[in-house]
C-alpha cells in the first residue's frame, strides 16, 4: 500500500481535472465546427454540417497541408540519414568533444525558436541564398536532427555491445554489420523518430516564419493568417478538428513500435 | 576513417548551417541599418546593445517575459506532479497505458490549433468561457500564462512520469514503515530523487515560454514578450536591432544552465 485511501482519491480527482484541462478546449472547437449557427454561440443552437462542407470546398487549407507534407517528408529525409550516421558514431566511437556533438544537435531546440529562426533567416542572408523551399526544409532538418538522434541513439546504447563484435568474430565486416545485425534492431528506434521529426515539422510555424519564402504557405502559417479573419472562422474550425484528428495517428504508430517485439529482447539484452 | 564516414556529413551540416547561423546572428547584431534606405550598414559597432541597455522599454519586456516563463513552470509542475505520480505508482497497467496516451495526445495535436482553442475559449465578448461560465480573464498577460502552461504541460508531465518510474516501490514502502506519512515521504524520498526529471521539465516550459510569441499574439492582447519585439523588430526591417534582442533569451538560458550543471542535475538526466 503505497499511497493512502484519502491520497489515492485526491490523485483521482486532480488527474481528472488536468485531463479536463487538456481535453476540454479541443471537444468545444469539435462541437463548434459541427455548429449551425456562425457566430460562436454556447451552446450551439442547432448542429449541420454545411461548414464541413464549405471547408473541403476551399483551396487554400488544401494546398498548404500539401506544402507543409511535402517540407515535412523531405526534412524527415534529411534528418533520419544525418541523425543515424551522428548516432552511430557517438555510440561506437569515442572521440575528443563527443559531448559536445549531443550539444550542437540538440541546440536548435534547447534555443528558442525565435533565435534558431532569427539565426537562420541571418545565416542565409549573409550568405547570399534566398529564401524558399529549400532554406524552409533545410531549417526544418537542422531542428529535426536531434530527434532521430536521441531516438536512435537511446536504443543503441540498449543493445549489447557484444553483438556487434559477435559479427565481427564470425566474418562480417562493418557495412554487412550493420546491414544485418545494427540496422534490424534499430530499426523501430529509427521509424520512431522518423515519425516525430515529420510531427515536429509538420507543426512548425517559428522558424517557418523566418525561413520560408513570401510565395510559401504551411498548414500552421494558413491557420495563423486565418483565425484573425471573424469570416473565415469556421472553416478554421473544420481544420482545427482535421489536424487534431490526424495526430491520433502517430500516436498509434508509435504505441505500436514500441509494442514492437524487439524491444522486449533488447530491454532483457 | 570509420569515424570520419559517420560523423562527418552530421558535424558539417550543424557547424556550417547552425553555428554558422549562430554567429552570424552575433554579427548581424553588431551591424546596424540606414535609417532612410532601410540596408544593412556593415560597420560593427555596440549600437544595438547599447540602445537594449537604454531603453527602459527592454528592461520591461525582458522582465515581463522571465516572468511568464517562470509563471508557466510552476504551473506545469503543479499540475504535472499529481497526474505523473497517479500514472507510476496508483494506476493499474491498463489505466497507465491509457493515460500516457491521454497525455501524450495533446503533444502530438498542432500548437496552433491548441492555442487557437483557447482564443475561442478566452475572446473577452463573446468566448464560450463568456457564455457558459459568465467570466473569462479576456485575453493579456494571464491569459498567456494559462495557455503556455496549456501548451507544455506535457514536456514537464513527460520526464517526471518517467522519474518516478525510476523510483523503486520498495523506497516508498521503507520510508512508510519508518513512520513517514504522506506529505513527509514525499518531500524527503520523492522530491530529492525527482529533481533531475523536474528540471529537465523545467528547462522545456522555461525555455518554450521564454521564446514564444506565436500564442502570445494569438491570445495576449497588447501584451509584449521578447519573442515579439524580436519579431517586429524583424518586420520592420531592423534585422540588426532584432539579433541583438534575440541573444538576450539566449545568455538568460546559457546563464540558467551553467547554474544548473553546477548543481549537478544535469549529469543525471
Amino acid at each position: 500500500m503505497l499511497v493512502s485511501r484519502r491520497g489515492r482519491i485526491g490523485l483521482w480527482v486532480a488527474t481528472a481535472v488536468v485531463l479536463a484541462f487538456l481535453y476540454v478546449p479541443l471537444v468545444v472547437i469539435l462541437v463548434l465546427s459541427f455548429s449551425s449557427s456562425k457566430a460562436f454561440i454556447w451552446p450551439p443552437p442547432g448542429y449541420s454540417t454545411q461548414w464541413w462542407v464549405r471547408a473541403f470546398h476551399e483551396s487554400g487549407p488544401r494546398d498548404a497541408f500539401i506544402t507543409s507534407v511535402k517540407v515535412a517528408l523531405a526534412a524527415t529525409g534529411l534528418a533520419l540519414v544525418l541523425g543515424s550516421l551522428a548516432s552511430l558514431a557517438v555510440n561506437r566511437f569515442r572521440f575528443f568533444g563527443r559531448n559536445t556533438v549531443s550539444l550542437l544537435l540538440v541546440l536548435p531546440i534547447a534555443l528558442p525558436g525565435i533565435v534558431t529562426g532569427v539565426a537562420l533567416n541571418a545565416g542565409f542572408q549573409q550568405a547570399g541564398i534566398p529564401l524558399g523551399y529549400l532554406t524552409l526544409i533545410v531549417a526544418h532538418s537542422t531542428f529535426c536532427i536531434v530527434v532521430v538522434f536521441n531516438n536512435v541513439i537511446a536504443r543503441l546504447r540498449r543493445l549489447a555491445p557484444n553483438v556487434d563484435e559477435a559479427s565481427a568474430d564470425l566474418g562480417g565486416d562493418l557495412f554487412q554489420t550493420f546491414r544485418y545485425v545494427t540496422f534490424p534492431l534499430a530499426r523501430s528506434a529509427i521509424l520512431a523518430g522518423g515519425l516525430l521529426a515529420f510531427a515536429l515539422s509538420f507543426d512548425e510555424i517559428v522558424v517557418t516564419t523566418f525561413t520560408a519564402g513570401p510565395g510559401i504557405q504551411t498548414l500552421p502559417q494558413w491557420i495563423f493568417n486565418n483565425m484573425f479573419r471573424p469570416n473565415q472562422l469556421p472553416t478554421v474550425n473544420v481544420v482545427a478538428v482535421v489536424v487534431v484528428t490526424m495526430s491520433i495517428i502517430p500516436v498509434y504508430l508509435s504505441q505500436r513500435l514500441s509494442a514492437d517485439p524487439l524491444v522486449g529482447i533488447i530491454d532483457d539484452a | 576513417m570509420q569515424l570520419g564516414g559517420l560523423l562527418g556529413a552530421p558535424l558539417t551540416w550543424m557547424l556550417v548551417i547552425y553555428l554558422g547561423s549562430l554567429i552570424s546572428l552575433l554579427i548581424t547584431s553588431l551591424y546596424t541599418t540606414n535609417d532612410f534606405t532601410g540596408n544593412l550598414v556593415k560597420t560593427v559597432s555596440l549600437t544595438n546593445f547599447r540602445v537594449l541597455v537604454s531603453d527602459p522599454t527592454f528592461r520591461i519586456v525582458t522582465i515581463r517575459t522571465v516572468f511568464i516563463a517562470m509563471s508557466v513552470t510552476v504551473i506545469d509542475l503543479v499540475l504535472a506532479l499529481p497526474i505523473a505520480f497517479f500514472m507510476a505508482k496508483v494506476a493499474s497497467r491498463r489505466t497507465r497505458r491509457a493515460l500516457a496516451v491521454a497525455v501524450v495526445l495533446p503533444l502530438w495535436a498542432s500548437y496552433l490549433v491548441k492555442a487557437y482553442c483557447w482564443r475561442i475559449l478566452l475572446d473577452p465578448v463573446g468566448g464560450v468561457m463568456k457564455q457558459s461560465l459568465g467570466f473569462s480573464p479576456g485575453f493579456g498577460v494571464v491569459a498567456t500564462v494559462l495557455v503556455l502552461a496549456y501548451l507544455w504541460l506535457p514536456y514537464m508531465a513527460l520526464p517526471i512520469y518517467a522519474g518516478l518510474e525510476k523510483l523503486p516501490d520498495s523506497l516508498l514502502d521503507a520510508s512508510g514503515d519508518l513512520g513517514a506519512r504522506g506529505g513527509r515521504t514525499f518531500r524527503s524520498v520523492v522530491l530529492p530523487m525527482l529533481t533531475p526529471s523536474i528540471v529537465a521539465g523545467a528547462i522545456f516550459t522555461f525555455s518554450l515560454s521564454l521564446g514564444d510569441y506565436i500564442a502570445v499574439q494569438i491570445v495576449g492582447g497588447t501584451t509584449r514578450t521578447m519573442g515579439n519585439v524580436i519579431y517586429q523588430d524583424f518586420g520592420g526591417g531592423n534585422l540588426p536591432q532584432a539579433a541583438a534582442f534575440a541573444c538576450v533569451p539566449v545568455a538568460i538560458m546559457a546563464v540558467l544552465l551553467v547554474a544548473i550543471r553546477r548543481t549537478g542535475a544535469l549529469e543525471n538526466l
